[in-house]
């Protein structure tokens, strides 16, 4: 058996493969969901946005636009933490099984 | 005024944020800024400096295009934030926001939210496959020879309308800052970046990317704070003020004009989403760290740079608005207020910096803007002069029997050649308003770079064929469609307004599905023998891909 077939009849390989692919693809919809609802919004509702919140200036854009960014950057932070955690450990284990 | 003012942010919005396009047309040569220049002059001789280390560090291939693999994570995220927080960004976006408010915030969003989607679905696989180019990953089961032309089609496209937007920005708004002229500056812009480049190769071009983000990093985040101390900390006392002084008043906080047609909107949000994850020299980043896991946080990195300076740059562009606009100091004609910003609205960020710091600070600031485009252009020009060496001579013209050497020889003087040319470029485009350039290069990054890395990493059934039909279907529709679009059909060749045939700001929904439909039709199509070869060569790929088995690991120093 090859080490290429040993990798691929590792039942940790089709768990590493299907937990990437799940947890990569969620999170890019999620962060396209995001992204696009908000260019939606500003081009459909541009009144929601611009609605003050209080008595101030301030509108609700801002905390909204705010949290596009900081989305980005959790996402981003969420696929790392799983990847390290779990993924790196996976990967490890399949290199050495696959020797 | 008012209305050029308004013309050039439309052309912001529409293509780019190229700084050329609010410094377009003729710009009043300064006086010589000396503060500026002597700090700039600091700036070349330390990177020059490193260079000279760098240079003696530079031997190998490896080393030349990839730093070896030795950068780590952080590093590369600076890196990689420094690849992408252009000058354009930086004065664009916080000029953008001196105008219209939020607006700006709208726009900045857009260049952000690719790098999460680089994060899941590119940055890892692409580590562990590729060595130097993104094209060994898109040709990787593939017929070598019309994969890498396409690939390097892809690459020196983007790369030649990026570099030529940079230049002629650069041109200008060195003059506008320095008091030299346009061709000086251009000159100087190209020879450093040539230096760099030929003889620090990666090393050299990710320290100078490095020591920039920092500068421009540390800068920003400087004014942010000297505008926020002088509001208590209160954003909303900030906004309050804002308000009561712009002419447009509570409307600076609330969408604008920035989008009017939402397919246009979608357009180009994917333009920039997806362009993000093709463009070469940002994604030749990532074979410059150890192995996948350091690519993934290196990604990481970088995206928290990034937000954060897209929050300061609206910041900033709050407080030109309270503190540059209200003062006779930075304008043109006080009489007319905000519009009449001296230099153009892009100019906002480096008069605030004389605002809150004084002519030490603005001199500071100007040179990191000078310092921002000269790093951006060396990265692009590495990327460029891969495609030719390691791409087109080493893999296309010598079948991959090509001597290290020759190959480094070929890539510098490929380099050269690309900063003569970007120089002839840069002084020919002078007084032709570029700004579309950055959205192209955007758009065919995210219609030929982007569908055909991933699906060459993600799907098995692609073939040869298919690669290249559909990618340079992608790549031909991206170019169609921005000529045809207003940006470059009504604004830069002077057609009627409401003429263009293609109505949208940027074709990227449409040129990106015609690459994956084009991929994907033409790879089920294809019986011949190599297509059955491609197709088994993937699950190797696949394997390699998500576990680094046979990567190419860093090598030793």
């Amino acid at each position: 058996m090859t080490s290429l077939e040993r990798v691929e009849r590792n039942p940790k390989y089709a768990e590493l493969v299907n937990a990437r692919k799940s947890l990569g693809w969620t999170l890019s919809a999620i962060m396209l969901f995001i992204y696009m609802g908000f260019i939606l919004l500003v081009a459909y509702d541009p009144k929601f946005l611009g609605t003050p919140m209080g008595n101030g200036v301030t509108t609700i854009g801002i905390p909204v636009g705010l949290f596009v960014i900081v989305s980005a950057f959790v996402l981003t932070g969420i696929y790392v933490s799983r990847a390290n955690a779990r993924f790196d450990q996976l990967t490890r284990q399949i290199v050495e099984e696959s020797k | 005024m008012i209305r050029k003012l308004a013309t050039s942010a439309a052309l912001t919005l529409a293509a780019s944020p190229a700084l050329a396009d609010a410094v377009s047309g003729a710009v009043q040569k300064q006086d010589t800024n000396w503060h500026a220049i002597i700090m700039f002059g600091a700036f070349v001789l330390l990177t020059l400096g490193i260079t000279y280390w760098a240079a003696s560090r530079t031997k190998s291939a490896a080393q030349f295009y990839t730093a070896g693999g030795g950068i780590t994570g952080f590093q590369n995220g600076l890196a990689i934030a420094g690849d992408y927080m252009s000058a354009a960004s930086f004065l664009g976006i916080s000029g953008l926001v001196y105008l219209s408010g939020y607006d700006g915030l709208i726009y900045s969003v857009g260049w952000l939210v690719g790098w999460p989607i680089v994060t899941f679905l590119i940055a890892e696989p692409l580590r562990n496959l590729g060595k130097f180019t993104f094209a060994d990953v898109a040709s990787f089961r593939f017929d070598q020879t019309p994969v890498r032309i396409l690939a390097a089609c892809g690459t020196l496209v983007t790369v030649a309308f990026y570099l030529i937007a940079q230049m002629v920005g650069a041109g200008k708004l060195i003059q506008l800052l320095f008091g030299l002229q346009y061709w000086h500056a251009v000159v100087i812009v190209g020879i450093l970046m040539i230096i760099y480049v030929t003889f620090g190769g990666m090393v050299a071009t990710t320290w100078v990317q490095i020591i920039k983000a920092c500068l421009l990093l540390g800068g920003a985040t400087f004014m942010a704070l000297m505008v926020l101390v002088k509001f208590g900390f209160s954003p909303e006392a900030l906004f309050a003020k804002a308000v009561e002084v712009h002419p447009k008043h509570q409307a600076i906080m609330a969408p604008g004009t920035l989008i009017s047609n939402p397919l246009s909107a979608i357009s180009l949000g994917l333009a920039l989403m997806f362009g993000t994850a093709g463009l070469p020299h940002i994604l030749m980043r990532f074979f410059t760290v150890a192995d996948a896991k350091a690519a993934r946080k290196s990604v990481f990195y970088a995206t928290g740079f990034i937000g954060y300076f897209y929050i300061l740059t609206f910041i900033i562009g709050f407080g030109a608005i309270v503190l540059v606009s209200t003062n006779p100091q930075f304008l043109t004609d006080p009489a007319k207020g905000l519009a009449a910003l001296k230099g153009g609205s892009n100019m906002a960020a480096i008069h605030l910096a004389n605002a809150v710091g004084g002519d030490v600070f603005y001199g500071f600031i100007s040179a990191v803007a000078f310092a921002t485009i000269l790093a951006v252009v060396s990265g692009l020009t590495l990327a460029g002069a891969s495609a030719v060496s390691h791409d087109l001579y080493a893999t296309v013209m010598k079948h991959g029997n090509a001597n290290e050497q020759d190959e480094i020889r070929v890539s510098k003087i490929t380099t050269v050649v690309l900063g003569l040319l970007a120089i002839v470029l840069g002084i020919v485009f002078e007084n032709v308003n570029v700004a579309f350039m950055v959205g192209l290069a955007f758009s065919i990054a995210a219609s030929c770079n982007f569908p055909v890395l991933l699906m060459s990493m993600m799907w098995g059934g692609m073939t040869t064929r298919g690669a290249v039909i559909g990618g340079f279907l992608g790549l031909i529709s991206a170019l169609i469609g921005v000529v045809l679009s207003p940006g470059v059909w009504e604004d830069v060749l002077g057609h009627a307004k409401g003429s263009a045939p293609f109505p949208y700001a940027n074709p990227a929904l449409f040129s990106m599905a015609i690459a994956f439909i084009g991929i994907w039709l033409f790879s089920k199509m294809d019986t011949s023998a190599r297509a059955a070869q491609d197709k088994a060569g993937f699950e190797a790929q696949y394997v390699r891909s998500q576990t680094g088995i046979g990567a190419s690991g860093a090598s030793a120093h």
